[in-house]
């Protein structure tokens, strides 16, 4: 367990936390059990499920005497002139997830769209990293969405009832179907649609139902993690709906209740960007005195990203935040306030609420509080209130006309429109995207009054749980593959433009509206292009409309479209509506249960894709499944066994924490009025007491080969009143059943060398330079510390230096850590060659990284970006178990403080990339020369001269490296091999794997500026990772350039080397994290 | 009593000593099989779909490289023209030949001519033509006497040792960036002047030339 220079633990399980033999065992046999085992058929019938792969005769290329297969060149018949072929093209477009779209720009290979990064134009995904960037931020469903597309498992084509039907009988069905009800004005039809911010499908649902069309059809939306209660809660504030959202850049104190800003929701990209602009620190930039941070206060039940890197976290049930809020306005002195609304809250929410309210009133129109879109209508309206009483609004919190087309109550919603299946009043249902049969909460039981539905048409991505109960199933075109357009989270719209033509012939929900009002079909393009030029010979622009649609089209946003501010001020009598539409306090026994949208998964949509499936939930890092996630005391309460305790029924100990990621589990069932789950249980520090979590998302049964059978189904137990917590759930430790977890918090330990390395920010402007800190011996770490590339450490490190050469005049030279002399003879001689990096500076690049660890948020988005980028394969839930995962970048969470305490325990995320060490261990032991250094400092990985040894990964003390241990690679679906980035080689078996720094963006863009005689600017240059990242926390670059922004972080005094007692010299590094805890609220020990 | 025939002395000696050459012969043939034109494809033309003569249209004709292979200063994919560019001047001239049937027929129905590959490089091999036309490598230079080709064939063997021989010693391969696209340009005194040319192309050194990154990704 790492320990800093003041005794703070940081740990990543509770087993590491509690030190049991069993965790010793496990942390000394390096590899799992079994690790080295190449067979195993169920592994690899996994495996063949997921991918579709076979894995007939692969390997025979290599019997070949031609290092090559024969190929065919097939050249355009007429080039578009555009492309350039092994040249790529970027589109700008956008990603709607629950209605909101975020800006994106799409790299093209040859039209195939490959690889997706946010548009720096957008509001919604700011440039990335440097301000001049190419690209913009990206999450992690942006981008494993180009997966979604290539997935072999979408629908391929009509169906009647499972049966192949043609498009064109469905269209006579249809039209036949239409006619017989429009002669009734269309009585009977219904339209169900996801949450629409489109204003072309608007226009289009306003056109069905006028006095011409269906004035009598009915529309109704329904979002299973739609944002409902946000809205309510505007309305209960103001009277009337209002979008709501923040700035930022602004905000000096941030009080988050329950709100995962973050990681999701509308918006999220730039509020990270903006809340760490204020976050990080540069001491170049201001003076060590003035250095200052935002601060952030969490309220929250589970752990969330927002709150592990929060300054202060508080753990409270979701049904004591509201209470909280309101006791915090209380505090404020709002009039209609009641005091003894704190009566009820734990003692140490009490205890918060005088220095939290005084931190909010110094920064009075400074500061901005958030609820989560979880939290109940009430809770947001009172939050409303607070901002305004502490004048944030018009300042922090802005307010716009709701960028929702129609907005409403989605459960409301959905609960109507199964009262009216009930009463046969529908005719005629059409589902236009969604899966309501799997997310509609099961107590309005959608399945069965669907089937008194005549007749049902569904249009979606999957043959689902949805289709399979319609009558005609149309595919629907992914929005990579259409033409439609939507708003952003402050109303600025913009148009989706295909990058590929439909790969399945899917048609889109605008297409699909166009056969009810239009008798000839008409084409995405015409409808979307078709609204605008209304619109804007409406706006009475000047210019052609299209030269501004062309625009439009470059930059990816309709210029000037966002909403302007709107001034409103709460109603009078706030409180005693809050208080009236507040439920009733329940005083049923047993806990409470929380839903939440899986980080990963979102609501199930993204179930069949591989890349999240297996990508490590951010906080718990589990994979291929959900869990139930309780806290320690709960656990034990529940008789739940775990590190030390034995389990009292079986006598077996608990589960190790994961044996390199085989976490075996104790189940428990939950239930709650007459329905019950069984789900395994997952121990979660910082989890407040007596409530369990659980994510939506899994548990599908027509889902696709990868989303099929995994985890349990929560929405088995949401109910439709409150679909995101209530109590009264009874929970029973189901004996002698277990279940598997595949989990990757302990993989790659680094046991005890500090990696972690945070204080506060007070401690920070006296000690500036306390990440210096060394984790050799004592009488190594000022030689070690001189040797240290680039920056040369300075006070401390000199005098110590200093010291030790008094004492030991002879000593001159680097003391020999490592045992092979010869090593360091050829790395002296190399250093002579090339100059070394930071001291006598050589021509030509030199490549670096910097990791800021104090605006890291462990969103996860770098991960999936490399995946994306370095064509990084999937391995499957079985292989992971055996800590055969193959993210080239992982990153590593760590607990701080007090298991036992949920308020006590904070979070801390370090991305691990190869460290490129300038002393790579790994190179001495490669008996083929498979890994060796480049020129410009980069340890090289050749495929083609792996033969598979395994010596270095075994050598790389950062456990940065990867096998194929199986051929994990999908060599044989075609329509994968169009998402692979051309530029990397796709590894087959038995080849070792590893971050690259993106060489190939390297190469390229050293070739582009060497072609044009310039030489490589921060912002042409960017690995996936950093591209990718939000928060702006990773920083690529040379730095051999004094002005690039990584040389400019490593000054920094933060800089600091993980393990580098060992003298590996990595070129990648890492800025200690700082937090900025409030002092009135620090305990007082 | 004797086990074994006289004559065994012989063969024994014989084989004891011939072990050597014949180990020494085996690898004396594997060196020379690997770098033959069986496994090299180096000076076989293939047929393709239309016997396209280089050396009609660019020895006789005297068509420039970049009419044809339009990406060759900006891409890495020197570019394979499409059947517009042929169709270019096939639209007026041996509009019947019946040669030129599958470019027509490619034409009409919008399909690709098959071409098949000549210079066929391993998939884990990431070549550049852009970087190398600026650096001042001519076309000449890998690929042979184009101009003389009646049928496209390849004129080195692509194995790494030729990469390298190159990388390793830019300085013998590189001429002006003017005679890049020309055929026949021949070095007055190519140590002094490849010497100079490296200075003044900025290009790097060997040891820079020779990562293997540099090639390999």
């Amino acid at each position: 367990m790492a320990v800093d220079s003041e005794g703070r633990r940081f740990w990543r399980s509770l087993e590491e936390y509690l030190d049991t033999p069993e965790f010793q065992e496990m942390l000394h046999r390096e590899f799992p059990e079994q690790a080295s085992e190449w067979t195993d058929p169920v592994t690899r019938r996994r495996f063949l499920t997921v991918m579709g792969a076979s894995l007939a005769l692969m390997g025979l290329n290599g019997c070949s005497t031609q290092p090559a297969p024969r190929e065919k060149i097939m050249p355009y018949v007429r080039q578009p002139q555009e492309i350039v072929p092994g040249k790529k093209l970027y589109f700008a477009t956008a990603m709607p997830l629950a209605g909101v779209v975020t800006g994106l720009l799409v790299e093209s290979h040859e039209g195939r769209p490959t690889k997706i990064d946010g548009n720096p134009l957008h509001p919604a995904s700011p440039p990335a990293s440097h301000p001049d960037a190419d690209v913009g931020a990206s999450d992690l469903l942006m981008q494993a969405s180009i997966l979604g597309l290539y997935d072999p498992d979408r629908s391929q084509g009509v169906t009647y009832r499972g049966q192949p039907r043609s498009w064109n009988e469905m269209l006579a069905e249809l039209r036949r179907a239409l006619e017989k009800l429009k002669k009734q004005g269309g009585e009977g039809l219904y339209l169900l649609t996801e949450n629409v911010t489109s204003p072309t499908l608007a226009a289009q649902l306003n056109e069905l139902l006028d006095d011409e069309h269906f004035p009598k059809a009915k529309w109704y939306q329904y979002e299973p993690a739609g944002r409902s209660n946000v809205l309510e809660g505007a309305r209960l504030a103001f009277g009337e709906y209002v979008n709501t959202y923040y700035d930022f850049t602004k905000a000096d104190v941030v009080l988050s209740l329950d709100s995962d800003f973050l990681l999701a929701g509308p918006g999220t990209l730039r509020y990270t960007r903006d809340y760490t602009s204020r976050r990080r620190v540069r001491t170049k930039e201001t003076k060590l005195a003035d250095v200052k941070q935002n601060r952030l206060y969490v309220v929250e039940c589970g752990m969330s990203n927002t709150g592990g890197v929060a300054d202060h976290r508080l753990a409270l049930l979701p049904s004591q935040i509201e209470r909280f809020a309101l006791a915090l306005a209380a505090e404020l002195d709002l009039p209609d306030a009641k005091k003894e609304y704190s009566e009820d809250l734990p003692k140490e929410a009490q205890r918060w609420l005088k220095p939290l309210a005084k931190d909010l009133r110094d920064h009075a129109g400074k500061c901005i509080i958030l609820a989560g879109d979880g939290q109940p209508a009430q809770l947001h309206a009172v939050v409303h209130v607070l901002n305004h009483a502490l004048k944030n609004i018009g300042q922090t919190v802005k307010y716009t006309t709701p960028i929702e087309a129609k907005p409403v109550d989605h459960g409301q919603q959905i609960a109507e429109l199964v009262k009216e299946m009930d009463e046969s009043k529908v005719k005629m249902l059409v589902i236009l995207g969604g899966n309501p049969v799997y997310t509609a909460p099961v107590d309005l039981q959608f399945a069965e009054h669907l089937k008194k539905v005549p007749l049902r048409v569904h249009l979606g991505l999957y043959q689902d749980e949805t289709a399979a109960l319609c009558d005609w199933h149309v595919p629907e075109a992914h929005f990579l593959e259409s033409w439609s357009d939507g708003r952003a989270y402050d109303g600025t719209a913009s148009i989706i433009q295909p990058l590929i033509t439909p790969l399945y012939n899917g048609r889109t929900a605008h297409e699909m509206l166009a056969l009810f009002t239009d008798s000839p079909e008409r084409a995405g393009l015409e409808i979307v292009k078709e609204h605008w030029r209304d619109w804007w010979k409406q706006q009475k622009r000047s210019g052609s409309f299209e030269e501004f649609w062309r625009q439009s089209l470059q930059e990816g946003v309709l210029a000037d479209t966002a909403f302007p501010h709107r001034d409103v001020t709460p109603k009078s009598g706030w409180a005693e509506r809050a208080a009236k539409a507040a439920p009733a306090e329940s005083d049923s026994e047993g806990m409470e249960i929380v839903f939440r949208p899986d980080p990963t998964l979102f609501d199930g949509r993204f179930a069949n894709n591989g890349w999240l499936q297996e990508l490590p939930k951010p906080v718990t890092k589990l994979t291929w499944d959900n869990a139930a996630i309780v806290s320690p005391k709960t656990a034990e309460k529940l008789g739940i066994a775990y590190a030390g305790n034995i389990h009292s029924a079986s006598g077996r100990p608990g589960p190790n924490g994961g044996e390199h990621g085989q976490a075996l589990v104790d189940v428990i069932a939950l239930k709650h009025a007459g329905r019950i789950i069984k789900a395994p249980v997952w121990i979660q520090p910082g989890h407040a007491d007596d409530a369990v979590t659980v994510h939506l998302g899994h548990g599908r049964w027509r889902g696709g080969r990868v989303a099929n059978g995994i985890g349990f189904n929560a929405n088995i137990l949401r109910i439709s009143e409150n679909p995101w917590f209530y109590s009264g759930l009874e929970v029973v430790k189901v004996h002698y059943e277990t279940h598997v977890l595949a989990c990757t918090q302990m993989h790659h330990n680094m046991e005890e060398r500090a990696p972690i390395r945070t204080k506060p920010l007070g401690y920070f402007r006296e000690h500036p330079h306390f990440a210096d800190e060394l984790t050799a011996s004592e009488t190594e770490k000022p030689e070690v510390l001189a040797q240290v590339p680039g920056p040369q450490p300075r006070g401390r490190a000199e005098e110590q230096l200093e010291e030790a050469r008094k004492k030991d005049p002879d000593k001159n030279r680097l003391i020999p850590l490592t045992l092979y002399k010869e090593a360091e003879k050829e790395f002296e001689e190399e250093s002579k060659q090339l100059g070394e990096p930071g001291k006598e500076p050589s021509k030509g690049y030199q490549w670096g990284m910097a990791i800021d660890l104090t605006t890291c948020t462990g969103c996860s988005a770098c991960v999936v970006a490399c995946q994306s980028e370095n064509n990084i394969p999937v391995v499957g839930k079985e292989e992971v178990t055996r800590g055969r995962e193959m993210h080239w970048l992982r990153i590593d969470r760590y607990y701080g403080g007090e298991p036992f305490d949920p308020n006590k325990v904070s979070a801390h995320f370090q991305p691990v990339p190869c460290m490129h060490c300038e002393k790579a261990p790994c190179e001495l032991v490669c008996p083929v020369g498979a890994t060796v250094h480049s020129h410009d400092g980069l340890n090289d990985m050749i495929y083609n001269r792996c033969v598979g040894t395994r010596y270095c990964s075994n050598n790389c003390p950062y456990k940065v490296r990867r096998f194929n241990f199986l051929q994990f690679a999908d060599f044989s679906t075609s329509s994968l091999k169009l998402m692979r980035n051309p530029e990397v080689t796709v590894r087959s078996r038995g080849v070792m794997e590893k971050c690259t720094y993106c060489v190939q963006r390297i190469r390229a863009a050293d070739i582009e500026a060497e072609r044009e005689g310039r030489r490589i600017a921060d912002e042409h240059l960017m690995t996936a990772c950093q591209a990718a990242c939000p928060a702006g926390a990773i920083v690529f670059g040379d730095i051999n350039n004094k002005n690039s922004a990584v040389y400019q972080c490593k000054e920094e005094p933060t800089n600091y080397a993980l393990l580098a007692g060992l003298n590996t010299q990595p070129r990648t590094t890492y800025l200690a994290a700082l937090r900025n805890p409030n002092p009135e609220l620090e305990e007082k020990t | 009593m004797q086990i074994f025939h006289r004559s065994f002395n012989t063969i024994s000696k014989v084989t004891i000593f011939g072990a050597v050459f014949i180990a020494a012969g085996l690898c004396w043939f594997a060196a020379i099989f690997y770098r033959s034109s069986y496994v090299t494809e180096s000076h076989l033309a293939f047929v393709q779909p239309v016997p396209f003569s280089h050396a009609h249209h660019v020895g006789q004709l005297g068509i420039d490289c970049r009419y044809c292979h339009t990406s060759v200063e900006t891409s890495a994919f020197a570019g394979i023209p499409p059947t517009k560019t042929c169709m270019n001047c096939h639209q007026q001239i041996w509009t019947g030949s019946a040669m030129l049937e599958p470019v027509r027929e490619s034409y009409r129905s919008g399909k690709s001519i098959p071409w098949e590959r000549v210079h066929n490089l391993p998939g884990f091999v990431y070549f550049d033509h852009s970087i190398h036309v600026a650096k001042g490598v001519g076309c000449a230079s890998c690929h042979g006497p184009i101009d003389e080709m009646p049928l496209t064939y390849q004129e080195n063997t692509l194995l790494m040792e030729w990469c390298l021989e190159c990388h390793r010693n830019p300085e013998n391969h590189l001429r002006p960036k003017s005679e890049i696209f020309n055929m026949r340009w021949q070095a007055g005194d190519q140590t002094s002047l490849g010497q100079e040319l490296v200075r003044k192309y900025g290009v790097r050194t060997p040891h820079e030339l020779t990562s293997c990154s540099t090639c390999h990704r």
